[in-house]
């Protein structure tokens, strides 16, 4: 057998990719399933933690602060095997995919607040003022005229930490999510062909290529408005 | 309450796991050693690549960077330790490391340096060769040390994301910080060294996190 077609016998294995498809399918559902929950639910917690933060109440932004440093320095793997291996010896089952949800969502809620935080605080003080003396309550300044000021700045950064962190769905493979890389891998080693890992890297790609594509034209274009 | 102290701060578990997980500990810095210093230099000749006057160099570089930048590192860390032996490459579990984090930690080393790179205005590189000074003097001299302070709270950050990075090492069992207190949690059925590996990554970057926050609101002001 020559090099090429040892290649693909090796990494595109005809029969071994029509017998794993569904498999491989069956796990880009349950990734996109989970990257969107974490995008929804960490995004609007990040939002919500970044308003209180403008209440300046001392108490609860200290401890916002230490929550969102603590989860930016912790790596996700090993908060997910602290929750997974941990919670159920004292007592708390929680399903694999939860914690991979409940892990992400709550790490790209720090990342999402850190990014808020520093939009609303770009926003002059005059803006606040200014809305304030046409007789717009707090909430209504925050909601009328900082928020969507202070959005727009956060579109490119949030854009690229969101993938960064939609993209740690894989690591669910490791507490035995049934995501994308974990059915390549069981493929893998029941085939004993690697063609499976080329699907799942495919997979990736055709998931999240157009993405960061897309962030690259996010970038160009809100670089163009802010200069 | 007491089930949780015991499960999560047991401190004899601890100091029972400690030498372990500070030989876990020493695997973490070394591949941070390799991994670090060779993608900031990778990630360099990349951007240097994407900005170059030859169109196809351009598009290769920035292909590269899309294409590792939509993978996940885990994906090409298993690609690499566990697809290439069907080819008849066997890399060791460090080897397989280090070149998967090469390749995702260098585009967005890349990424941020072509930022960098395309703040400087245009008219440094006009007067910089009024000079005299040669293209790449220019670039070397005059332009990336700019850059370089422009994004360096993006490096530093980037740099957070590569330390933590290396704990996903443990999935090809390399014996590394998170690898060594998970042996630690298995054999004591205890949570305890995970939570005292935490621990030691939060002490590592919790500093580092602080500063670029810092870096950044100066930046920004």
């Amino acid at each position: 057998m020559d090099a090429w077609s040892r290649f693909l016998d090796t990494f595109f294995k005809w029969p071994v990719i029509e017998h794993y498809f569904p498999a491989i399918m069956k796990g880009v559902v349950v990734t996109i399933e989970i990257a969107v929950a974490v995008v929804i639910t960490g995004i609007l917690l990040g939002l919500a933690l970044a308003v209180v933060r403008t209440f300046r109440v001392r108490l609860i932004n200290a401890t916002i602060v230490v929550f969102v440093d603590v989860l930016r320095a912790l790596p996700p793997l090993v908060l997910m095997l602290l929750v997974y291996f941990g919670l159920p010896n004292v007592g708390i089952n929680v399903p694999s995919f939860a914690v991979l949800w409940l892990v992400l969502a709550l790490v790209l809620a720090a990342f999402a607040e850190e990014i808020f935080w520093a939009g609303i605080l770009s926003i002059p003080k005059g803006q606040w003022e200014a809305a304030r003396s046409t007789g717009l309550g707090f909430f209504g300044t925050l909601a009328y005229v900082v928020l969507p000021q202070a959005i727009r700045l956060t579109v490119p950064p949030l854009t690229n930490r969101t993938i960064a962190i939609t993209k740690n769905t894989a690591l669910g493979t490791v507490i035995g999510v049934g995501e994308i890389l974990n059915q390549a891998t069981t493929a893998e080693s029941f085939s004993g062909n690697a063609s499976p890992l080329m699907m799942g890297a495919i997979a990736y790609l055709i998931l999240f290529l157009p993405v960061v594509v897309f962030s690259r034209f996010i970038e160009t274009r809100f670089a163009w408005r802010r200069v | 309450m007491e089930a949780i102290v015991q499960q999560f701060f047991n401190l004899a578990i601890m100091q029972q796991a400690l030498p372990l997980i500070l030989a876990g500990l020493r695997q973490t810095i070394i591949i941070c050693l390799i991994v670090i210093p060779l993608g900031l230099a990778g990630g360099l000749l990349v951007a240097l690549t994407s900005l170059s006057r030859l169109r196809a160099a351009r598009w290769t570089a920035i292909a590269a960077i899309d294409f590792f930048r939509s993978i996940p590192p885990l994906v090409l860390l298993i690609f690499i330790y566990a697809g290439l032996p069907f080819a008849g490459i066997r890399p060791s579990p460090l080897v397989a490391v280090a070149i998967a984090f090469l390749l995702n930690t260098s585009s967005y080393y890349g990424e941020i340096y072509r930022a960098g790179i395309e703040s400087v205005g245009l008219g440094q590189w006009d007067a910089a060769r009024s000079t005299g000074l040669r293209g790449y003097q220019t670039m070397a001299y005059i332009v990336l040390p700019q850059a370089v302070r422009n994004v360096l709270p993006d490096l530093v950050s980037n740099t957070v994301e590569v330390v933590k990075l290396t704990s996903i090492a443990s999935v090809v069992a390399l014996p590394e910080l998170l690898y060594s207190a998970d042996m630690a949690r298995a054999v004591t059925f205890n949570s305890s060294p995970i939570v005292l590996a935490a621990a030691i990554y939060l002490v590592m970057l919790w500093p580092i996190v602080r500063l670029i926050s810092r870096l950044e609101r100066r930046i920004a002001a």
